[in-house]
């Protein structure tokens, strides 16, 4: 680096700017461990809390655990790919059942994920500019995801049920229906969960769009209503390429946790879901408590570890090579 | 580079969020301090407040005379048996608990819980003190029981006086077709609104367990063997049509409403039928705590056997119950095994079995509890019924994946039955198959 002079000559500075410089690195190698000291609390919680789970589980999917080793299940004879082959066997009752459940979880998660974000985005947009109670429509909308889960759902199970449940009321009072239709068994429970899972979900997408659309300069906007721009081309060419960062991590959050959502179903439909309600995780849950076979059960959750793990990985080798070339015109 | 990582770390952190494994911890510490013993006790009324205010007293009780103290917590019954698994492979559970009856030899296998042997038996008065009826569901024929009886049930025919007076019947169903009549006779619309709005029979077509006990019972009435040794034999032709005769009330005979394919738990079948929405349910001794607790005197309802099969069919055996009833046990793992036991022996006393099961209306498991309020109708019944029309379900390690295989596709049926589709026996029988094959796979 070298330095203009006020009088115009160059000076070198090497002579006095070297002998702080070893200092410096003296300083930072001495004290690089403190970020590190900084993380590891966080790391040995998450290690502790989500690594140690994971490979528990997953050394039970190679055994054979059942009610004679629950107590000692490390001592459970070892299967192999044992407990992977019935659970994959689509011949076989377990392996049907499974897939079935697969099927409907992805269903689910379509319905949801789509129907959320749309809910979500239409309340973020129609709360993008200020106006007089704004702040209280905005609490209003976060209450569903403020509420604990079990009792939200509870509420909405009793607003279910057949006899005594307030939507057959409200449907017979509008003569919408003709007797009471079943929401919690049969083929409306789909409905039944996916609008409870929306209702419960939709916030989160709301306040993440919310949040995301803030970032987004007022004078793009201005200068594009100079320019002519009506709002539907505004938030085609303006606010949606400028949300897509937010998006990207939105959809995948958000479809993790409707994959994997277990407190709807099981508070919505107790001990045993409805075959069109059957979600994965609940499926796996009672399959494992009801043949009281650990080893299966662990199979499944393994199966469902690596499905999300390839989801996950290919979604963000997709949606990085799309956001690189939109960075290169 | 940079990028590369990112997007490792980021995979790695979203699925984390997202998967859950099914695991469970080792270890095997115990729940409690020296001086205190946690309890688990079942759900017997109709809330879980109720059952607290029961048991604190006698709890009380028994601090003040031990000095050990005990940490009450009241479980759901359909919550209690996977509660234990978890407590089972985690090592982490209460010192004692209670268990359901049936459950016993499946639970026994784990080895989690503390063998009665001879000398252990002694310190709470010996096996001769307990009833030999109620003593045979505490474990695997042969072995050690693993737990001890507490309250004894049995199934029978709870019916409402003034509905049957209303429809002029005059006695109680003694056969299952005179059930079927009497009950199309009490199905009626009362307010002429067009809809049925009072039904013969109230059902929990939800609750797996309740499913499983009548496929048990009709089953065996209709000549079927759950197991054979210990292959299960679900599919049998007895069985398919003791699950076919409990949804036919709901489906064909049209006796039940279909909303109770809907009701998973006891309490909202007994509200049912103490508001009168039901004339008759099939429920253990125990209802009548729950019906009082509803508002419903002892004098509005009475009590009968379970109804018989009209021609039994070959091989069937006339029964009306299982031997039904709630078991208390010490879990291995617990850090006070003497406060355990010495509250064991509290709650097997002739004091405390008097009033345990004077309030819980059940029959007491040992033979020197006598007062007289054993001795209403519905105990009366369940005394004869356990001495002339039971058979204990069998006492195999597999029992319990019975309830639970065989109750949960029955609640499907129900469900099925509700939405105006009654599967067939064929259809029965396949699904039967699948239970039997899944029980194999898993054991």
């Amino acid at each position: 680096m070298a330095v203009i002079t006020p009088s115009g000559t160059r000076e070198s500075p090497e002579a006095p700017d070297k002998p702080p410089q070893p200092q410096r690195g003296r300083a930072k190698g001495s004290r690089r461990w403190i970020p590190y000291a900084f993380l590891l609390p966080a790391l040995a919680l998450e290690l502790l809390i989500h690594f140690v789970p994971i490979v528990l589980g997953t050394a039970m999917s190679v055994l054979r655990v059942t009610q004679y080793q629950i107590s000692h299940w490390w001592e459970a004879p070892f299967t192999g790919l044992g407990n992977f082959r019935i659970v994959l066997d689509l011949d076989g009752p377990t392996g049907r059942s499974l897939l079935q459940s697969f099927l409907v979880t992805l269903a689910f998660t379509a319905v949801v994920l789509s129907a959320t974000w749309l809910m979500g985005m239409a309340a973020a947009l129609a709360l993008q500019r200020p106006f007089r109670g704004r702040g209280l429509l905005r609490t209003l909308f976060l209450v569903p995801y403020a509420l604990p889960a079990y009792a939200s759902v509870i509420t909405w199970r009793f607003n279910f049920q057949r006899d005594n449940g307030m939507l057959n009321h409200l449907l017979g009072q509008a003569g919408l229906t003709d007797g009471n239709p079943f929401w919690l068994i049969g083929q409306n429970a789909f409905w039944a969960e996916c609008v409870v899972a929306v209702w419960r979900m939709w916030p989160f997408a709301f306040l993440f769009l919310m949040a995301g659309m803030q970032a987004i300069p007022q004078d793009v906007y201005e200068a594009s209503s100079i320019d002519g721009a009506g709002p539907w081309r505004q938030l085609r060419s303006i606010t949606l390429p400028l949300l897509s960062p937010v998006n990207r991590v939105l959809v995948l959050v958000m479809f993790l946790h409707t994959f994997n959502d277990f407190s709807t179903p099981y508070v919505l439909f107790g001990a045993g879901a409805p075959p069109a309600g059957d979600l994965i995780s609940v499926h796996i849950y009672e399959s494992s408590f009801a043949t009281w076979n650990f080893g299966l059960g662990s199979a499944m959750s393994v199966l469902l570890l690596l499905f999300l793990l390839l989801v996950s990985a290919c979604y963000f080798a997709l949606t990085r090579r799309t956001g690189h070339d939109k960075d290169q015109p | 580079m940079q990028r590369a990582i990112r997007t490792v770390a980021l995979t790695t952190a979203a699925v984390l969020a997202g998967a859950g494994v099914t695991a469970c911890g080792g270890g095997s510490t115990s729940s409690s301090g020296a001086d205190t013993i946690t309890y688990w006790a079942t759900n017997q009324s109709a809330s879980l407040d109720a059952d607290k205010k029961i048991l604190q007293p006698e709890i009380d009780k028994f601090t003040k005379q031990t000095g050990v103290k005990v940490e009450l917590e009241v479980v759901p019954s359909a919550d209690l048996l996977n509660r234990i698994l978890a407590a089972t492979t985690s090592g982490k559970g209460p010192d004692v608990l209670n268990i359901g009856n049936t459950w016993s030899a499946s639970l026994q296998a784990s080895g989690a819980f503390v063998a009665w042997d001879k000398t252990k038996l002694t310190e709470v008065g010996g096996a001769s003190r307990f009833l030999p009826t109620a003593l045979k569901s505490t474990g695997a024929t042969g072995e050690d029981p693993m737990s001890l009886p507490l309250y004894t049930n049995a199934y029978e025919l709870y019916y409402s006086k003034k509905l049957f007076e209303a429809a002029g019947i005059t006695a109680p169903p003694k056969t299952w077709s005179e059930f079927v009549s009497v009950g199309r006779k009490l199905t009626k619309d009362t307010d002429g609104d067009g809809t049925t709005d009072q039904w013969g029979l109230g059902m929990q077509g939800a609750s797996p367990s309740f499913a499983a006990h009548f496929a048990y019972i009709l089953g065996t009435q209709q000549g079927a063997e759950v197991f054979d040794g210990r292959t299960p034999k679900f599919a049998d032709a007895g069985m398919v049509d003791g699950i076919d005769q409990w949804l036919s009330w709901m489906g064909e005979d049209g006796i039940a409403n279909p909303s109770d394919a809907e009701v998973a738990d006891k309490t909202a079948m007994t509200r049912n039928f103490a508001a009168g929405k039901a004339g008759m349910i099939l429920a253990q001794a125990s209802t009548g705590l729950t019906l009082s607790q509803f508002g419903t005197a002892a004098d509005d309802y009475g009590v009968a056997p379970v109804p018989a099969q009209d021609a039994p069919p070959a091989g069937g055996q006339d029964i009306g119950s299982f031997v039904g009833g709630i078991n208390v046990a010490i879990f291995r793992n617990s850090g006070n095994p003497d406060g355990a036991t010495q509250f064991v022996k509290f709650l097997t006393s002739a004091a405390e079995q008097v009033i345990l099961n004077k309030v819980y209306g059940t029959l007491p498991s040992v033979t020197d509890a006598k007062d007289p309020a054993f001795e209403t109708p519905a105990l009366t019944v369940a005394r004869a019924t356990l001495a002339d029309r039971s058979k204990p379900l069998p006492q195999i390690t597999e029992e319990a994946q019975f309830e639970t295989l065989v109750g949960s596709a029955m609640n499907a049926f129900a469900a099925q039955t509700a939405t105006g589709d009654q599967p067939g026996k064929a259809a029965i029988r396949s699904e039967m198959d699948a239970a039997n094959q899944k029980l194999e796979a898993g054991s």
